[in-house]
């Protein structure tokens, strides 16, 4: 019935790495984004280093960390993202 | 009143209207009307795409009530809003095109209209999320509005009723003759707004504040919390901190609104460019307004009413024409989630229920009416709902949010990436995610220092896997 007829379509082997990659990305940005944040912040505030005017802590957890993912993605994307042809292409697909 | 600050938000209005003319135009010149209507007849390109997801997602909550909060919190609450950067890319990449393709070939108009189809026409699986999505975008609707009169009434100084007037009256029109593509195309139109503004402000606010070595050292003396991830009192911790990544970042691939502007694009090549437009935009947005919620506190000290921090510190530091293009933004983010949120309550109605159920061979005449009908009743309804608003909007709007991802969220992603799930695994799942959600934000908020929306999304995910696993058999026999 449901998934399990489902035909082999080269596009969806495409749309599975590109979701996988997706994964990863938001794993790194998560580990960025905490490591920085309570690696640098958790020590007493009177003790923080600054950059820029703003706290170590926050300029490489949200400022850096925001440049680094747009980067990512833009690397990724232009890297091993595939076009495809999204409409039907195939005979009509029985749905059930 | 104060016309410098009026001008330029009228002209704004003005723009969106004209859109919604010119979107009425592709209406009338395409076959399919339910297409055209709700989904744009799927020909997005990369910036729209990229601009209504960002613009659906930025809402009042980041718009008003999240530079408030940071007002409030400091720095902390930045770090938290942050977390929001990861939608610019998740929903688009985990979604992607497997999602695209596979919406076209159920010919699906809502996100409804995909579990109908991934899940063997489950009359069940179509009623249970057609009013979860009823119930929960109305509310979260009502707080948007609300939010939006209340910016209204603070710029203009009219009455609320009368703010709530103009704002109603604006959304309902364009969204009424327009459909989705009026909303996808103001919903541009609004992001461009709110990404400028978002920049004004923030160097506006810099520049008043004396720099920002000099701003973070007026926190500090205020009070080191506020320069710190903790909180102003400390009580932001990590876990608390970090399980906004679910609600407001990875979750966010099960709302509706946002999940039906995933099959709305045209091709690959737009797919790509909005990845990293709403990345961009999303990362910058995000970072600005909260800094500027935080910088706001030493040059406009003892704000009572977190909601007043954004027009406040607006008028504070620009001059007043520059203002009202700058608080065309917030506006803009509340309209166009508004927008978003009415149109897909009013497809919900019209195509997964009206003509799933009740009148399946309506002419398309009939569906026309019926489509313009029950937008307008809607939008009616919700205007009326928000005469007495509820005080509390962050919470009414996330209340809607938790509860729409933990029902939706792995029928969705499950159902695209785990050939086992079926739709007991999807009923299960919506009814343990709503249910979950409601009792435990009632009798055990926030459990193990989290936020709510943590353990209704893991529960609903257990519920797919097992409910699945259980009736493999069945599934068999029936076949």
């Amino acid at each position: 019935m449901t998934g399990h007829k489902e035909k082999f379509d080269p596009r969806f082997k495409i749309a599975h790495r590109e979701a996988r990659i997706g994964v990863g990305l938001v794993l790194f940005n998560f580990l960025w984004w905490f490591g920085f944040a309570y690696g640098l912040g958790s020590k007493p505030v009177e003790e923080y280093s600054y950059v820029l005017g703003m706290p170590a802590w926050f300029f490489y957890s949200c400022a850096v960390g925001s440049f680094v993912m747009i980067g990512l993605v833009i690397f990724v994307v232009k890297t091993f993202f595939k076009e495809v042809d999204l409409e039907e292409d195939e005979e009509e697909e029985n749905p059930s | 009143m104060n016309w410098e600050v009026v001008i330029p938000l009228l002209f704004f209005l003005l723009s969106i209207f004209i859109i919604g003319f010119w979107a009425t135009r592709h209406i009338a010149a395409k076959n399919d009307f339910l297409q055209e209507y709700f989904l744009g007849s799927r020909e997005l390109g990369g910036l729209i795409l990229a601009m209504t997801m960002v613009a659906t997602y930025g809402s009042a909550s980041s718009f008003v009530g999240g530079p408030g909060a940071a007002y409030s919190q400091g720095l902390g609450w930045v770090l938290l809003s942050m977390s929001q950067v990861a939608t610019g890319y998740f929903v688009l990449m985990i979604l992607g095109k497997k999602f695209a393709i596979k919406a076209r070939q159920y010919k699906a108009v809502t996100l409804v209209d995909y579990l109908k189809g991934r899940y063997d026409n489950s009359k069940v699986v179509v009623l249970l999320s057609a009013i979860s999505i009823i119930i929960f975008l109305f509310s979260a609707m009502a707080a948007q509005w609300v939010g939006g009169a209340r910016l209204i009434e603070s710029l203009t100084g009219l009455s609320y009723t009368s703010a709530l007037f103009i704002f109603a009256v604006s959304v309902i029109v364009y969204v009424i003759i327009g459909g989705f593509r009026a909303v996808a195309v103001t919903d541009a139109l609004q992001g461009i707004v709110m990404f400028f503004g978002t920049l004004i402000i923030l160097i506006g606010t810099i520049v008043a504040g004396g720099g920002m070595e000099n701003i973070m050292t007026d926190l500090m003396n205020e009070n080191p919390n506020l320069v710190s991830p903790f909180g102003h009192d400390g009580s932001l911790t990590p876990r608390y901190v970090s399980s906004f990544w679910i609600l407001v970042g990875v979750g966010v691939i099960g709302l509706p609104q946002v999940a039906v502007r995933a099959m709305s694009y045209k091709s690959a090549k737009g797919m790509h460019r909005a990845l990293i437009i709403g990345t961009i935009v999303v990362a910058f947005m995000m970072f600005g307004m909260h800094l500027v919620g935080v910088m706001a506190r030493p040059i406009l000290p003892g704000i009572e009413v977190a909601d007043t921090v954004m027009p406040s510190i607006a008028m504070e530091v620009l001059p007043a024409w520059l203002a009202g293009i700058v608080l065309a933004a917030p506006m803009a983010a509340i309209m166009s989630t508004v927008d978003s949120l009415l149109l897909l309550v009013s497809s919900t109605v019209v195509k997964d229920v009206y003509l799933n159920y009740v009148n399946p061979d309506a002419t398309k005449k009939k569906v026309k009416t019926i489509s313009f009908g029950v937008t307008a009743v809607l939008g009616i309804s919700v205007f009326a709902m928000s005469l007495s608003p509820p005080d509390l909007l962050i919470w009414l709007n996330l209340f809607a949010f938790g509860g729409l991802e933990s029902a939706f969220i792995w029928p969705v992603v499950l159902g695209l990436y785990w050939s086992k799930g079926n739709k007991y695994g999807a009923i299960t799942s919506i009814v343990v995610g709503v249910g979950a959600y409601s009792i435990i934000h009632n009798i055990w908020p926030e459990p193990f220092g989290m936020h709510t929306v943590t353990l209704p999304v893991l529960l609903s995910f257990i519920g797919y896997i097992i409910a699945s696993l259980l009736t493999q058999d069945e599934n068999k026999i029936e076949h």
